[in-house]
């Protein structure tokens, strides 16, 4: 059985293209282009991806009124159901603010835009998205964003630490985000949201290929070959 | 009906934006500023028969996010 995967695009994503061509180049099968106004998402669903960009110009919340989409029911559905979903930079507010990943995403700390290569260390293996890494293994992968300062309460915070659902720290003082959070998972371990693009760190040509064990770990995970 | 909702961040969530309006301000030489918070102001026009609850839950679902925000609903006729 091929891989299946889905990326939703929204109006202002920008990262929609990158993130399909991780996933095909990585995991091979299809990725089927979903567009947000889309009720209903594909069968058999391995994947299912909401990428970085700035979601309806980031009117109101960033990602609070993509969360609100008529896809968004049929992805929160597929998550109950075990899918693994990834949300990535402006797809990690998307889930906050659709109630799939605990917290929120604040302006940076800095009030700066931060876009560079920063330093993360694995916070669990034990997800589908995170288990071809090694605990507390160092890796550099990008950040481009201006809120991505991960805020919740501290019952919530020593909830997911807990329950092992920090997946990323930051390595290196970022954006403000409490206890230095980069990536948090749901209580089942199948959604993920983090700041960082792993999709743009594929490849020794991107500068590194940190990001790449990351779909390596969704595809080892399915029990699919590429 | 007019209805306003006012929607400020939870006393205690950082507030970078509010920081910096208190930098500008000091900037242009104001002096005795304790303290800045910047929120969002949204006006509705209802119909008069929208109910309070409806109101509320509009602010619960999209307009507030009360992980991080307060919000408070004032109607002004």
């Amino acid at each position: 059985m091929a891989f299946h995967a889905a990326v939703i695009t929204f109006p202002g994503s920008n990262c929609d293209r990158d993130m399909a061509v991780a996933i095909a180049s990585i995991c091979g099968g299809t990725v089927h282009r979903v567009w947000h106004g889309d009720a209903t998402l594909p069968e058999g669903l391995d994947l299912i991806a909401l990428p970085g960009g700035f979601s309806y110009g980031d009117y109101l919340r960033s990602g609070a009124m993509a969360a609100r989409s008529p896809v968004m029911a049929a992805v929160a559905a597929k998550a109950a159901r075990g899918v693994a979903v990834l949300g990535v930079c402006n797809g990690f507010q998307v889930l906050t603010e659709a109630g799939l990943l605990p917290g929120a995403l604040l302006r940076n700390g800095g009030q700066r835009f931060v876009c560079r290569d920063v330093a993360l260390t694995v916070g669990t293996t034990r997800s589908c998205f995170t288990g071809g890494y090694a605990r507390d293994q160092r890796i550099t992968v990008p950040v481009a964003h201006h809120d991505g300062n991960y805020y919740a309460d501290t019952a919530t915070l020593d909830q997911l630490e807990a329950e092992d659902r920090v997946a990323f720290r930051y390595a290196e003082p970022v954006n403000g985000s409490a206890r230095q959070i980069a990536g948090v998972l749901n209580p089942a371990g199948n959604v993920l949201g983090m700041m960082p693009h792993p999709e743009r760190m594929i490849e020794p040509a991107h500068g590194g290929s940190d990001g790449r064990v990351l779909f390596e770990s969704v595809l080892h995970a399915v029990g699919v070959t590429a | 009906m007019k209805v306003r909702v006012h929607v400020s961040l939870k006393t205690g969530v950082l507030d970078p934006q509010g920081r910096a309006i208190h930098h500008a301000l000091e900037g242009l030489g104001f002096a005795g500023i304790g303290d800045v918070r910047a929120g969002r102001l949204i006006e509705l026009d209802l119909a008069d028969d929208v109910p309070d609850a409806a109101i509320d839950d509009m602010c619960r679902k999209l307009l507030a996010n009360p992980v991080m925000e307060n919000y408070r609903i004032e109607k002004v006729g």
